[in-house]
């Protein structure tokens, strides 16, 4: 790693004033900026961690019945503490990576890179959340901006996620079975008016919504609903683990899985 | 460089520390406590899991600096008091849950986490537990088995035509 400052603020405030400083970059669990720096991949002049802030961290519902989880809430509490509220979250935050990744990975650092394999960005995409920051409110329909890309601004902190609760809700990951990441994964949300469909794994542009399906699934929630529909491969990520056409057809198997478990 | 102090194995310590420094090189270069190993240093093997303020973490993907003030438990300090092994130490040497040892550190500080949230674990739990701990001798097998009877649970067919049907 090359040699950097590190803060460890306990309030949002003196965070915002640390990410002002010069080449700073804000630190969360650090389960993917860590072994980034290790590989020289980036080269901060100072770490702001987040994980001191308490008004970061926890899981409410507000009034509304949204479930809202602090940015910098690990995802073994998200697994533990929303399985009451929105079982289907609590799942996905149970199966990344490995217990001890858990306990020090966090839903805003996961959010915050935007990995294109990654599995809270399926979530929040198709829940229709919204990230909440130290300035304003970004509509999950927003944020996402491709690869490693988002519509966060230079210095600008997620603070919370707060994500309407589905009527039906599942997500079907197929894990590459090393870095357990999603190979691809599938979220699907079911809400009153109509379903919501997110492919986190598969393309180049990162998490998407797969809306043809959104469509024949808010017509008939069933498996059998996306039985005929394809995707095209173009665009689709193609690694040694798999093809575009390879993701393409996953994309199509568990959306009906996750159907069939929703 | 700067000031970092915390409890480690309920000793209050402390030291001068860089911004980049990771909890494991504080752990082992710092206070010599050497019992905590880097095995592939990318968050992958797990051969560095400690506890901080009682939850497993990767100390090769924390710094230093984020344990300030935390209670930090490593393998040196799972030992009872007397100096005896701890049950799940004297499990993994019961079942033979180690060969090179390596790996064992991390195995020994995951699998009293995992006992600590869940006492009576299944074998599929304790799998499942344990995807984070990589181990190149024993074939986990004898690892699992020897975490089923720490936590009190008969493992006669452990092993056995219960693995092979899996």
């Amino acid at each position: 790693m090359y040699a950097f400052e590190i803060d460890r603020p306990t309030t949002l405030d003196a965070a915002v004033t640390a990410l002002g400083q010069e080449e700073a970059q804000a630190l969360g669990g650090g389960q993917t900026l860590i072994p980034a720096l290790k590989q020289r991949l980036a080269s901060p002049a100072r770490l702001v961690s987040l994980t001191g802030i308490d008004e970061l961290k926890g899981i409410c519902v507000a009034d509304d019945g949204a479930l809202c989880i602090g940015a910098a809430t690990s995802h073994a509490t998200v697994a533990a503490e929303a399985a009451a509220t929105y079982p289907a979250l609590a799942d996905l935050a149970a199966h990344i990576g490995d217990p001890a990744v858990r306990n020090r990975g966090t839903i805003g650092g996961s959010l915050a890179n935007n990995d294109p394999s990654a599995c809270y960005p399926a979530a929040v995409l198709a829940s229709g959340a919204t990230i909440r920051t130290n300035t304003r409110e970004i509509a999950a329909d927003d944020y996402f901006e491709g690869m490693f890309a988002t519509a966060l601004e230079e210095g600008e902190i997620i603070t919370e996620i707060r994500f309407p609760v589905p009527e039906q809700a599942a997500y079907v990951k197929f894990a590459q079975p090393a870095s357990r990441f999603a190979l691809v994964g599938v979220f699907i949300a079911r809400f009153g008016d109509g379903v919501r469909v997110a492919v986190t794994g598969a393309s180049e542009d990162g998490v998407f919504r797969w809306t043809e399906a959104e469509a024949a699934l808010s017509d008939d929630f069933r498996p059998e609903a996306v039985a005929g529909l394809s995707v095209d491969p173009e665009g689709m990520i193609g690694d040694l683990h798999g093809s575009p056409e390879y993701r393409a057809h996953l994309i199509r198997v568990l959306t009906g899985r996750a159907v069939a478990a929703a | 460089m700067t000031k970092v102090s915390m409890k480690v194995n309920g000793k209050p310590v402390s030291g001068e520390i860089e911004g980049r420094t990771l909890l494991v090189s504080f752990l082992r270069d710092t206070l010599g406590l050497t019992g905590t190993h880097v095995g592939c240093d990318t968050s992958q093997c797990g051969a560095c899991v400690v506890h901080v303020d009682g939850k497993a973490v990767k100390s090769c993907t924390m710094f230093a600096a984020e344990a300030e003030g935390c209670e930090v438990t490593t393998i040196e300090g799972m030992a009872n008091a007397d100096g005896s092994l701890s049950t799940i130490q004297q499990a993994f040497q019961d079942h033979h849950g180690l060969q090179c040892g390596f790996c064992t550190p991390g195995m020994v500080m995951s699998a009293a986490a995992l006992l600590a949230e869940t006492p009576k674990p299944t074998e599929a739990e304790v799998r499942h537990y344990l995807e984070g701990n990589i181990c190149r001798c024993t074939g986990y097998h004898n690892i699992v088995k020897a975490i089923l009877a720490a936590s009190g649970q008969d493992v006669g067919d452990i092993g056995g035509d219960a693995i092979a049907a899996e």
